[in-house]
């Protein structure tokens, strides 16, 4: 019986990244800032991570910190807008804050290369495996909403796995708990270096909203060494996509930055 | 609004036990029990929920005090919250029978957060050594399994015991996800906590900023407007069906229905999809505020209205589907059973108690906001107290919930758009209570507010309160039928050890 419901009004699933998803590109998964120069001193009190700095240079916005909750847009919509469209992560910190000026395009491009060298041999088919270091649980539903046959990543080959030993990439959530600490080393022991390691959503990146706090690590970078930097609160399945994508060197030239 | 705050001080420990007994013997259910440091000593709060409010008990161990008379001998639902309290505060519950570290282990009581106490540590590392030893010796052992899990799921350490013949024991190890949320909400104001309630259970984030809103409301003895209340149970009942259906599909995902895994997963995209086109955030993030709601929804009613239609007609077909499913239903049938005795005893929350045949639900015993303005007639409780009970009941509820959400649409198309969806609430010395019904049963919210900033604030969820006996209903292999009895409890790890 399941089988006749799974042929009939079959999902549509997204043609992501070979086509243009609506949705993908229509959804605001981040905010960006439509005037760097302003001069608006005060303004860093508005937002509740601390995401916003600004100065006589002007105003930046780092989206590793941002956890849309949209103050600085109602309280100062001719400098911070909602940026539509999800593919958000970046390979280098640094990028996710806007504003500023673009990045030392040599280590860009260095950091690019050692990427791609280590993906070289992953073409094909990979396996990922999540790792949930303090999470506030919303981010392993979009981790998990990439099964499911809207985004059905296998067709891209992408495969979640159970055991560490065959993951190619890591994804870590949450903002390192201190109690995951000892688990996450003993974890990393148990698998060759992944070769990718993706941290998801403003907590793995910054500690979000949670922390300071006695009990975290101010985000993940502080454990492991970080490749992709997913932001969001959460990050959306499209997001998490482009992340992965975007570790594997398969996002099409062009579209890889947005700012 | 029926959430008043009562203080009734206790002088004698013991008369207080005994106090709080006879009320649970005359109905009441036991809630929560917290801690707060205060300058006259550690303040500890029993909270019960009555037939209509959820009412407070505090008394004070005066400064020096180490231990206290354990509630739990007398009520058994309190054994994790007595085990919280001495990693938080380092107090001992004299007589509890297992008083092992639950939500951070440490050996040293100087390091302890001790919420309520004025600024807070800068690090505290949990101390893994100070856990009870694995037992190894003949016939029996220990099966350990976590923190770390196979597949996408939260971090959590189930320990199996199998002694010999004896059914095997599970034990729950929560503490690897502990947050220090509690501290982190001091000092914070009323627009930054309702942003850090959305993050303490994050799946059931309209249900937490709803109880944190509610516990500012009835400070400032403020009801949000009409529309608000509507908008607010919009979302809380859409926060629901996503829930609900991501139960279904874990199950159907256990037991290996790969069509059915698929569908109610798409279901449930599509779920998030409507609620991100109605606020911006696929968890209805930023939509309750203190007072009211931020917005109206960005879709219009009618909008609204062919979506759930949609929805539904795509949900019930398959929700019958499943439950007729023989192969899958064997599966569940008799599978984690929770006698309503053990239920009661533990008051245990949500779905899981309504699949016992409890009939508790915030929304109808201690309604906020729309619930007591539409017309429904909630679910009528299971009795059968097993896995496919706790799924029926979650079906029933989606049920429910279209039912609700047509009526706030057709309210919401006739309103004037211009009437305010905020009220001013200041944020008033003294404490509130607020609450919710949260998917996975009810959230409960104790907020202390002193010169407009929260001094202490203590979030409890469903999933605390019923992890709590979750190792109690299994009864047959535990390993075989491990993903039925987790997926059909629907808990967040996050909101168990903050
Ligand atoms: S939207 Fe982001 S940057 Fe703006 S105030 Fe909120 S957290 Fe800060």
């Amino acid at each position: 019986m399941w089988v006749l419901r799974g042929l009939r009004n079959g999902v549509v699933t997204t043609r992501y990244p070979r086509r243009p998803d609506a949705y993908e590109s229509s959804f605001p998964a981040a905010v960006g800032v439509v005037d760097p120069a302003a001069r608006l001193p005060g303004v860093a009190g508005v937002c509740p991570t601390g995401a916003i700095e600004a100065d006589e240079g002007g105003v930046r916005l780092d989206r590793g910190r941002c956890i849309l909750c949209g103050s600085c847009v109602r309280a100062h919509p001719e400098v911070f807008s909602w940026a539509a469209g999800s593919e958000t992560a970046a390979t280098d910190q640094a990028t996710l804050v806007v504003g500023d000026e673009p990045e030392d395009d040599d280590a860009l491009s260095a950091l690019r290369a050692d990427l791609a060298r280590r993906v070289r041999r992953l073409r094909r088919s990979v396996h990922v495996r999540h790792l949930d270091a303090g999470s506030d649980g919303s981010d392993e539903w979009e981790i998990q909403a990439l099964l499911n046959p809207v985004y059905d990543v296998h067709r891209l080959g992408i495969f979640f796995t159970a055991s560490p030993r065959h993951a190619d990439i890591l994804m870590i959530t949450g903002a390192g708990a201190r109690g995951m600490i000892a688990p996450i080393a003993r974890t990393l022991e148990a698998m060759p270096r992944p070769v990718v390691t993706i941290a998801v959503g403003a907590d793995a990146i910054s500690g979000g909203l949670v922390s300071p706090s006695y009990a975290t690590s101010g985000g993940v970078g502080a454990l492991l060494p970080i490749d992709v930097w997913v932001p969001g609160s959460p990050p959306t399945p499209f997001t998490l996509l482009h992340a992965i994508l975007l570790a594997l060197g398969r996002v099409p030239a062009g579209r890889e930055v947005t700012a | 609004m029926s959430n008043e705050v009562l203080d009734t001080q206790m002088d004698d420990d013991t008369v207080l036990v005994d106090r709080l007994a006879d009320r649970l013997d005359a109905g009441d259910r036991f809630a929560s029990l917290m801690g707060t440091d205060t300058d006259e000593g550690l303040r500890l709060t029993a909270l019960l929920a009555t037939p209509d409010t959820i009412e407070p008990f505090d008394w004070v161990l005066p400064p020096g005090t180490t231990s206290y008379p354990s509630l739990t001998p007398r009520i058994p639902a309190a054994f994790w919250y007595e085990r919280d309290l001495h990693d938080l505060f380092g107090v001992t519950a004299a007589g509890h029978p297992r008083l092992d570290p639950l939500t951070l282990p440490l050996s040293d009581d100087s390091e302890r957060p001790v919420p309520g106490r004025p600024g807070a540590p800068w690090s505290i590392q949990p101390d893994e050594h100070i856990l009870p030893r694995l037992v190894v010796g003949t016939g029996l052992f220990t099966i350990p399994h976590g923190p770390v899990r196979s597949g996408v799921s939260e971090s959590v350490e189930f320990l199996v015991e199998t002694p010999g013949e004896d059914i095997p024991e599970l034990r729950v190890r929560v503490y690897a996800k502990h947050r220090g949320i509690e501290k982190r909400f001091e000092g914070m104001d009323a627009a930054t906590g309702v942003l850090l309630a959305e993050r303490v259970e994050g799946i059931a984030s309209v249900a937490h900023a709803l109880a944190f809103a509610h516990a500012v409301e009835a400070l400032g003895g403020v009801r949000p407007p009409r529309p608000a209340r509507l908008i607010r149970t919009l979302h809380a009942e859409l926060e629901r069906i996503a829930n609900h259906l991501d139960v279904a599909m874990r199950l159907a995902d256990a037991a290996g229905l790969a069509v059915a895994t698929a569908r109610f997963g798409a279901h449930k995209e599509r779920v998030l999809r409507l609620v991100g086109r109605l606020c911006g955030s696929r968890f209805g993030r930023g939509v309750v505020v203190p007072g009211g709601v931020r917005a109206l929804p960005a879709l219009r009613p009618d909008r609204i209205r062919a979506e759930m239609s949609a929805l539904a007609s795509g949900i019930m077909p398959d929700a019958q589907l499943l439950m007729n499913t023989s192969s899958f239903i064997d599966r569940l049938r008799h599978t984690g059973v929770l006698d309503t005795d053990l239920a009661i005893d533990h008051g245990a929350l949500g779905p899981v108690g309504r699949a016992s045949g409890l009939a508790d639900d915030d929304r109808i015993r201690r309604p906020y906001d729309a619930y007591d303005e539409l017309v429904w007639r909630p679910a009528t409780p299971w009795v059968s107290c097993d896995a496919r009970a706790r799924l029926q009941i979650r079906f029933d509820e989606i049920d429910d919930a279209c039912t609700l959400i047509d009526q706030i649409v057709t309210e919401l198309s006739t309103m004037d758009p211009a009437t305010p969806l905020c009220r001013s609430v200041g944020f008033a010395d003294g404490r509130g209570i607020g609450w919710a019904e949260a998917p996975q049963g009810e959230v409960l919210y104790v907020l202390e507010v002193s010169d407009g900033r929260i001094r202490r604030c203590r979030p409890r969820s469903a999933s605390f309160h019923n992890l709590a006996v979750f190792s109690h209903t299994f009864n047959g292999d535990v390993l075989t039928d491990f993903a039925f009895i987790e997926a059909s409890f629907g808990l967040s790890m996050a909101g168990v050890a903050l």
